[in-house]
């Protein structure tokens, strides 16, 4: 758990290199300290994991995978804050120290082994995002969502917490092994106590992952933050959100599938409609993004609902194609954003001319986000559907493949501003570490997409 | 203060647990139907309170620690939540001169 502490004294050492003005050390050290616990998580592969301090956290593969793939998300999203933040405010230290308390509560969540572990996770994830949301001070936008996500998020934290007690009224204690056998040893006598604890997690759950009808803060709080925190936001902590989801139904209720999979199987289709729907009606690309990440929520949730032995590998393929094609989105929207002032579909007009490799990228990005064959994308979704009719769930895979083709519409809705109408427009001024992010990305999405086997068969 | 003891022990655990779950409801009513940012706020950490009543509940009906221990975990948690979020209510008092929820409609499509 050694990145753990590294993450930890490195966000306490990122704030005294803000107390001392060293503000050009501010990005190296956190990259570096980032890179530090990458090599760290991944040296535990395989150690053969046991529960750590007095059982609270277990750092198994699970947690390894998802560890490394949120680190490696938040990398690549710092990468696109140099002289972003330096916009917002003199006090740049305090938005990398905050990001890396998130990425700190994120490593918890993934690596949760106690339900107080999960909880605390959970909530430094979220303290710390509701002050990203808000940075702008004085961008009305930005307190708007500052304060629908705390609200929304303490709201969900109190159904997490009334689950998490009931099922400690029913089990006695807070261990996942512990409530495992609680579950396995009285298959016909389990309290009712447990079951309105089981519902209550999902509704705790669903509320921060944002899956429909708990979704309705996600549009306005990814348009109103600003855009590196919604890139932040939709990708690592998705990420993290649904391993956490996924870790707590494979290990504790995997055998109360029959009790918790319809519910699920209604919310998993309804996020899908609802996110893919809406979508097609948006105006503004990042509001566009917010709707998009919903309806990949739905899909995410279909390797939870066809609960197996697959699931964690497909999640995690999933959340690695969908997090790496994101940060091109939002990367790209910066840009634009940064140029023109708008985040409509029509500022991405006639990019293609000006910019050949960013709109390129684009490209492959929303390739990728609709699922077309050759990307990363199309891998996660394969991964995803072929899990579902493993379980015989065959209505809900045809209703996905519909909401799949729906979601085509809308990703080529900017392939085509970018190509094919034309404006009068300069050169997007770019970066040499925009074009890195951009290139380095691009190039993942398309070797996952081309040789799938090196990432699809991890657990 | 001996009787007192027994007769808080002679309460059966359902009636802690009918009460938190009232307690629990009225919050998220409140939630729900007032419009003041701060009122809403109150109802949330009234959940919050629930959860920890019942928790010691259950903590001394299994005879556990780790229930009350987990009471201040949410303890330091709703401290937390206090200190963020009147900061983004008092942010938003800066900017509108009110903490109505209503107001709150720039962002929709």
């Amino acid at each position: 758990m050694n990145a753990l502490i590294t993450l930890s004294v490195l966000a306490i050492l990122v704030l005294y290199l803000g107390l001392y003005k060293a503000k050009n050390a501010l990005l190296p050290v956190t990259l570096l300290g980032l890179g530090a616990a990458l090599v760290l998580s991944i040296l535990e592969w395989n150690s053969g994991a046991a529960p750590i301090y007095s059982g609270m956290m277990l750092f198994d593969n699970f947690a390894v995978a998802f560890t490394s793939i949120c680190i490696v998300s938040t990398m690549l999203i710092l990468l696109i804050s140099k002289d972003y933040f330096e916009h917002i405010s003199e006090h740049v230290a305090e938005y990398y120290t905050i990001i890396l308390f998130a990425l700190i509560g994120i490593l918890i969540m993934v690596s949760f082994h106690n339900l107080s572990m999960l909880f605390i996770g959970i909530e430094i994830m979220s303290v710390s995002l509701y002050i990203l949301a808000g940075i702008r001070k004085h961008d009305f936008k930005s307190n708007e969502a500052a304060l629908k996500y705390f609200l929304m998020g303490a709201f969900s934290t109190g159904f997490l917490l009334l689950g998490i007690t009931f099922l400690y009224g029913a089990s006695a204690s807070f261990d996942l092994s512990t409530i495992k056998e609680y579950v396995i040893s009285n298959p016909r006598g389990i309290s009712p106590l447990f079951y309105s604890g089981v519902t209550l997690m999902i509704i705790g759950l669903s509320f921060k992952i944002g899956a429909a009808p708990f979704h309705f803060w996600t549009p306005d709080v990814y348009e109103g933050s600003p855009t590196l925190i919604t890139a932040f936001m939709s990708t690592v902590v998705k990420t993290a959100s649904f391993a956490a989801f996924l870790r707590l139904f494979m290990v504790c209720f995997a055998p109360l599938h029959d009790f918790w999979m319809p519910s699920l199987l209604v919310i998993s289709v309804l996020t899908l409609f609802i996110g893919n729907v809406t979508a097609l009606y948006q105006h503004s690309f990042k509001r566009m993004l917010a709707f998009s990440s919903i309806s990949h929520a739905g899909y995410m949730l279909f390797a939870i609902v066809a609960l197996g032995p697959l699931s964690g590998n497909s999640v995690f393929v999933y959340a690695t194609a969908y997090s790496i094609a994101s940060i091109i989105a939002f990367a790209v929207l910066i840009l634009v954003k940064r140029q023109t002032g708008s985040d409509n579909f029509e500022s991405f007009n006639g990019l293609a001319r000006k910019n050949p490799f960013i709109a390129f990228t684009l490209t492959v990005t929303m390739l990728s986000l609709a699922g077309i064959p050759l990307t990363a994308g199309f891998i996660g979704k394969f991964m995803m559907f072929s899990t579902a009719l493993s379980e015989y769930h065959i209505i809900m895979v045809i209703l996905a493949a519909v909401n799949a083709v729906i979601g085509i519409f809308y990703y080529l809705k900017v392939i085509v501003a970018m190509y094919f109408k034309s404006a009068e427009r300069n050169e997007v001024q770019s970066s040499p570490y925009f074009n890195f992010v951009l290139g380095f990305s691009a190039l993942i999405t398309i070797i996952i997409g081309v040789y799938p086997g090196f990432i699809s068969n991890f657990f | 203060m001996e009787n007192i003891t027994q007769a808080i022990q002679g309460v059966p655990l359902n009636h802690y647990i009918l009460l938190c779950t009232i307690i629990f409801s009225i919050g998220v009513i409140g939630v729900l139907i007032r419009r003041n940012a701060i009122v809403i706020f109150m109802s949330v950490e009234l959940m919050l309170n629930a959860v920890n009543l019942l928790l010691t509940a259950f903590s001394v009906q299994h005879n556990d620690p780790s229930g009350q221990v987990f009471v201040f975990f949410i303890m330091a948690l709703a401290a937390a939540e206090v200190a963020v979020g009147l900061a983004i209510i008092v942010m938003i008092f800066r900017n509108t001169n009110s903490t109505d929820v209503n107001i709150l409609n720039k962002l929709k499509w």
